[in-house]
């Protein structure tokens, strides 16, 4: 090996050494641990290090667990649908409609607004306008569309999944206008000039073009409802119980290394759902 | 702020101890009770972790005007409480918890024994709390009843013995007899059993609330109630009775009964007053927080009785020396009247009540605590007018309500199963 060549890959082992530092401190780490207490045995108050797998076969031979981790796929699968249809549409008004910069900038500054408060208030909002007696039924009540209140609007699969869209649509808007917008125009233009249709534009230019975007949108997405526990508990009444949900009642319980198995099992779940997707689309070759 | 105190922490002393002498004169004696003279004490600081119910800011702001030091509140739900209290015994000097919590915790070592002798109003507690009867005749419910685990056999005990060893774990502090509450308005006929949470004309507008050892508590009664399961103790299920009572109330939530759960009180408090609940479990002060915006709300006496819960406060072990005394000088102002009076002022019990009548007026006194119809405006310690002249409270008078309790709070031997099949529940 040449001198120099030494003398740079020292250095950039250097360079990266803080940045491996630091994950290793405080992801791998931590998720070493969580695994390594998954094993151990809990009592009422009490865990103590152990290699069992007991809190493996209980999760696995629990039908509640599996319907549990059905229903999280199933919020996942139904809010990136929703989220991406949203987001992809906002984006391409705002990218391909839109005609000048100003306009554009102004107006993706306007959909980032809503992200000035807290999660929690956005999400806790929805409570007096969906209630039995809340602004909706009463508007729908009024304009004579319904005769009684609808129930199914608050404390719902159908809340939950509202709050999450309303939640997330920007993490998609965002990562896709991005890649919208450094869409080089004459692409276009020449298309255009060969007569495809705008349809045809959209599927054989835009779709291919922006499907970066649309894979960082749909990995922010997923990985935030799959591991969302509080938007599941406020918007459907306590009534539905997701992964996260799981989770934060072991850990309330003291019951950390069922707690820690469970966080385990999702976590390989939501890297597996992230893995196939990726198959898809090789985001570092496409951008 | 600390100069003022400096300065002004002897008179405040006098003061106290001028407190102190009246109630003395009332009956009581202050016999035993450390007196702390030192100017160290405003340097004390206490740290009090309990559930949000007596974490009032008032009390914390009164200990710091009667007493000179300071109590630091941390207010959690039950769960954390517990929590905290067994497996991070430095993070607190006074646990607030409830006793079934107590008989959690107490055997991990975490808590000290209190010598009632250094208690000054110990033989003005209530009898709940002491012998378990209220009155000479009463019949002790089922569940954790808290003068089953308020007692050890000495100092570094866990064996929980009777009122005679001297012992005690938890000073008693609060406590209530809860049952459900309705929207009368809504449901426009009498409701007299605990039955009615799952009858299914009131499918889709019930709720139950989210927190194990009290929800378990409420189905049972219903369960009872209903004539479909006869319990051995309600307190203490077998595995059995837990299966049966669990799987009444998935069908019913299978079947729509529920609108939701709640686990915070101003949940329910919500649920309740936007009318999307009309009969649910619930917490006195919940109740006259929907009745203060103006919208009826019962807490509805049932015939089968009530379930009854009491907290106290316990000294963590790591407490010696100064804070140990402070703690003490704590204890002893909480049952000497000013913390019990603001405590019945929300419908709560004080656990020597004739203390607390003297920071109550007649009127007050009448109202909360003799089941008396009110003379004037009942005002809450906030300053909100909760009832008007001619209101008789729920339930009527102290040994009305706390005479029909049906069931403690509990903790049982096969908890672990229990908030596993909780959990399925919650999950159904």
């Amino acid at each position: 090996m040449q001198p120099t060549a030494v003398k740079n890959s020292v250095s950039s082992w250097l360079l990266a050494l803080p940045l491996v530092a630091v994950l290793a401190l405080f992801l791998i780490l931590p998720i070493l641990m969580i695994f390594a207490v998954s094993f151990w045995t809990a009592d009422e108050f009490t865990f103590r290090p152990d290699f069992q797998f007991g809190n493996y076969t209980y999760l696995f031979g629990s039908k509640v667990a599996w319907s549990v981790f059905f229903l999280t796929f199933r919020f996942a699968a139904l809010v990136w649908f929703l989220t991406l249809v949203i987001g992809f549409t906002v984006a391409y008004f705002l990218a391909f409609h839109v005609r000048t910069l100003k306009w554009q900038m102004a107006l993706f500054l306007l959909t980032t607004i809503p992200f000035w408060t807290s999660n929690i208030i956005r999400m806790i909002s929805w409570i007096p306008l969906l209630g039995i007696n809340g602004l909706a039924n009463q508007a729908l009540m009024g304009m004579g569309i319904i005769s009684e209140p609808l129930d199914w609007l608050l404390y719902s699969g159908f809340s939950v999944c509202l709050a999450f869209v309303h939640l997330y649509t920007l993490f998609m808007v965002v990562p896709i206008f991005n890649t919208m917008m450094r869409i080089d125009k004459s692409l276009i233009e020449a298309a255009r000039d060969a007569g495809a249709s705008g349809f045809q534009i959209l599927t054989n230019i835009i779709i291919p073009l922006t499907t970066p975007g649309i894979m960082i949108g749909s990995i922010f997405v997923v990985a935030l409802v799959m591991s969302d526990f509080v938007t599941v508990r406020f918007m459907s009444g306590s009534q539905i119980a997701n992964v996260g949900r799981l989770i934060s009642n072991d850990v309330g319980l003291l019951q950390y290394p069922s707690a820690a198995a469970t966080s385990v099992v999702l976590l390989v779940t939501v890297l597996l759902t992230i893995g196939i997707m990726l198959r898809f689309v090789d985001i570092r070759k496409e951008l | 702020m600390t100069k003022f105190t400096h300065r002004n922490g002897l008179s405040r002393r006098t003061l106290l101890k001028g407190a102190a002498a009246t109630i003395g004169a009332a009956g009581a004696t202050t016999l035993g009770a450390p007196m702390i003279w030192a100017q160290e004490i405003k340097d004390v600081v206490l740290r009090q972790a309990g559930t949000g119910v007596s974490a009032f800011n008032e009390v914390a702001a009164k200990v710091k005007e009667d007493l000179g030091f300071t109590l630091e509140m941390t207010a959690l739900d039950s769960d954390a409480v517990t929590q905290r209290a067994a497996t991070q015994p430095d993070s607190y000097d006074i646990a607030d918890i409830e006793y079934w919590i107590c008989k959690k915790v107490w055997p991990t070592g975490n808590l000290q024994a209190m010598d009632v002798s250094k208690i000054a109003n110990y033989d003005m507690i209530s009898g709940i709390f002491r012998s378990g009867k209220l009155t000479p005749d009463s019949v002790i419910a089922q569940g954790t009843a808290p003068h089953t685990v308020g007692f050890v056999e000495g100092p570094g005990s866990t064996t929980f013995t009777n009122d005679s060893s001297g012992w005690m774990t938890l000073i008693p502090t609060i406590y209530n007899a809860d049952t459900l509450g309705i929207r009368p308005d809504l449901i426009g006929r009498p409701i007299e059993s605990w039955s009615e949470l799952l009858n299914p004309e009131f499918a889709g507008k019930a709720s139950i609330l989210d927190i194990s050892s009290i929800g378990i508590m409420d189905m049972a009664m219903v369960c009872e109630a209903m004539g479909e399961i006869t319990y051995g103790d309600k307190g203490n299920m077998t595995t059995d009775e837990i299966d049966k009572t669990i799987a009444i109330f998935t069908e019913a939530k299978q079947n729509g009964q529920f609108r939701a759960f709640w686990k915070s009180f101003d949940e329910s408090v919500n649920l309740m007053a936007s009318g999307e609940v009309v009969i649910q479990s619930m917490w006195s002060p919940a109740i006259t927080a929907v009745r203060a915006q103006g919208i009826p709300c019962v807490y509805q006496p049932l015939k089968e009785g009530y379930r009854s819960w009491g907290g106290g406060i316990g000294l963590s072990a790591g407490l010696s020396g100064l804070p140990l005394d402070a703690a003490y000088e704590y204890i002893n102002w909480y049952l000497s009247g000013w913390v019990g009076g603001f405590l019945m002022r929300q419908g709560y019990y004080s656990a020597v009540p004739e203390t607390s009548k003297l920071f109550m007026s007649e009127d007050e006194w009448g109202f909360w605590f003799e089941g008396k119809a009110a003379m004037g405006d009942i005002v809450s310690p906030q300053g909100q007018v909760i009832e008007k002249a001619g209101a008789v409270r729920d339930g009527g008078s102290y040994l009305d309500r706390m005479g029909k309790v049906a069931c403690w709070n509990s903790v049982m031997d096969e908890n672990q199963y229990m908030v596993r099949k909780w959990n399925e529940f919650i999950a159904a």
